[in-house]
């Protein structure tokens, strides 16, 4: 395992924006997989150094703008 | 109409004194304004007057340790705390929805105790700084109205506007009411922001249960100390439960968090038929066996293998007679139904779920279908932008613990007598769901 990113950065999805064209699983599989319908299931522990420019090219490549790249947590609570 | 369900309780004299440690509290009388100003007194806002006392009042609030009473059981105290400190003036939310079909706890105490509920939103208006509350009711109920006339009887320092909110499961989640009240559209929304940073108009919005409100006027007029008299450390107070199913006497309770789940039984006129096992926390719960749960102590932090909670405070006595599969697939149908449609996992992950549980139920099931509902329970759980898909999850999950032997007699290919039997757990009349979200 490589070491994560000092700012803690995640990669999250926006559910109800995501429609599934899975273009994420596409551009990085070592964080996305796809359920059985076709929607990215994210590992949302911060991102690995090497992984954070990966990750904010599917940021700009989700047609539905459903991806982010952040340090915040979606679920505060 | 409640009874009194004393733990550990103090006998005092008249009056104020003797509400001490004694319960109710909450239905202690009021439906007008007069009776209730005679049980309760005056709504104590001049000794919080100003901004120390705004403050005192939020600190009153924290150390009587108040949970939110919706569901999530959510420290009320550390709620308003990041409320009054955004930089715009709060919104305050009085969520009376209730949208889970086996509670009528709010119901009740909108129509027994309404000037309790508005005078606890007047107060956590003002431990907020707020000067507009939304009372936000179910549609097609004569609450509204009657609320709206008891609010014409008063002089509170906000301005109130009641909220009718269609008859959606998911409408009475925070983020619904506030994407309600701002875009007239009452289904979820994303998060971050949640509305208590970002919230009605773009404002930190208090979103309180009108149960929790109504404990905030309590923790006002009478102390911290007095609202941890009964309860335990962590969820001190009293709580409203809707008890129902195979009891003598269904109906809403006061009770002590801390009481056992068999002493609530008990209270509400014992089990009228042996009972296989009980649903605490509404839909959104999970089963508990009996009798090996009668000694499960309840309240809003989780508790027992399968992480039992209160919740919104639904309790259903399911008899050992009925089959808890086919009312949990029967129930998870329901939900699947209620579901936005904005998720995937949600709009598509329920169905299956739904589809699966009702062939556990119904005898047409095997290890694979089996196999394949746990591995969909995994994945729908926690992918939703609302915690409907987990509510879900954990009750169908719950039921194949609780009822694990009898999914073994249905794999087996045995007849169930059970799914014949009348269904126990309540579910909405289709006539009154609301199918648009407007």
């Amino acid at each position: 395992m490589t070491a994560p990113n000092p700012e803690g950065l995640r990669l999250q999805v926006d559910m109800i924006k995501c429609v599934g064209h899975a273009s994420c699983f596409e551009l990085l599989p070592e964080r996305v997989s796809l359920d059985e319908w076709g929607f990215p299931i994210i590992e949302t522990d911060p991102l690995p150094q090497h992984l954070v420019a990966h990750a904010r090219r599917a940021v700009a490549a989700c047609p539905t703008l459903a991806l982010r790249v952040d340090g915040k947590v979606a679920r505060v609570r | 109409m409640t009874i009194m369900l004393e733990r550990g309780a103090r006998q005092g004299g008249q009056g104020r004194q003797r509400r001490q440690g004694t319960l109710p509290r909450l239905l202690a009388g009021g439906r007008k304004l007069p009776e209730h100003r005679a049980t309760y007194g005056q709504i104590p806002l001049r000794r919080f007057a100003g901004e120390d006392g705004r403050r005192m009042l939020v600190r009153a609030i924290t150390e009587a340790g108040l949970r939110g009473r919706g569901g999530a059981g959510f420290p009320t105290g550390r709620k308003m705390t990041s409320v009054a400190a955004g930089a715009k003036r709060p919104v305050v939310i009085a969520n009376g929805c209730e949208s889970e079909p086996a509670s009528r706890k709010d119901k009740m105490l909108m129509a027994c105790a309404p000037h309790l509920v508005l005078d606890g939103a007047v107060l956590a208006a003002h431990a907020v700084g707020a000067d507009r509350v939304y009372v936000c009711v179910e549609r097609g109920t004569s609450i509204a109205d009657r609320l709206e006339r008891e609010i014409a009887h008063r002089d509170d320092p906000v301005r109130w506007k009641l909220v009718r909110v269609p008859r959606r499961y998911v409408s009475s989640e925070e983020s619904a009411l506030v994407h309600l009240i701002n875009d007239g559209d009452g289904r979820p929304m994303a998060a971050p922001p949640r509305p208590f940073e970002k919230g009605v108009a773009g404002r930190p919005t208090l979103v309180d249960n009108v149960e929790t409100l109504a404990h905030v006027a309590l923790i006002a007029g009478y102390g911290p100390g007095w609202f941890r008299e009964v309860g335990t450390r962590n969820d001190p107070g009293s709580t409203l439960v809707t008890v129902g199913g195979a009891v003598a006497r269904p109906n809403v309770y006061e009770i002590a968090p801390g009481m056992r789940l068999g002493e609530v039984i008990e209270a509400a006129g014992g089990a009228v038929e042996p009972i296989g096992a009980v649903l605490v926390g509404g839909y959104f719960g999970t089963w508990v066996p009996m009798p090996d749960g009668w000694g499960l102590p309840l309240s809003h932090d989780r508790t027992g293998p399968l992480g039992t909670s209160l919740g919104s405070g639904g309790i259903v006595a399911l008899p050992a007679q009925s089959c808890g599969l086919a009312e949990t697939a029967r129930v998870v149908r329901y939900l699947a139904e209620e579901s936005a449609q904005q998720c995937g996992p949600c709009m598509f992950g329920l169905p299956a779920i739904a589809t699966d549980l009702a062939a556990v139920a119904y005898g047409r099931c095997d290890p694979a279908t089996r196999q394949r509902l746990t591995r969909r329970m995994a994945q729908v759980k926690g992918r939703g932008a609302c915690r409907h898909p987990d509510g879900a999850t954990r009750l169908a999950t719950s039921a194949l613990a609780t009822f694990a032997d009898d999914v073994e007699t249905h794999m087996d290919g045995w007849t169930c007598t059970g799914v014949s039997r009348d269904p126990v757990l309540p579910l909405p009349d289709r006539r009154h769901r609301d199918r648009s979200w407007k």
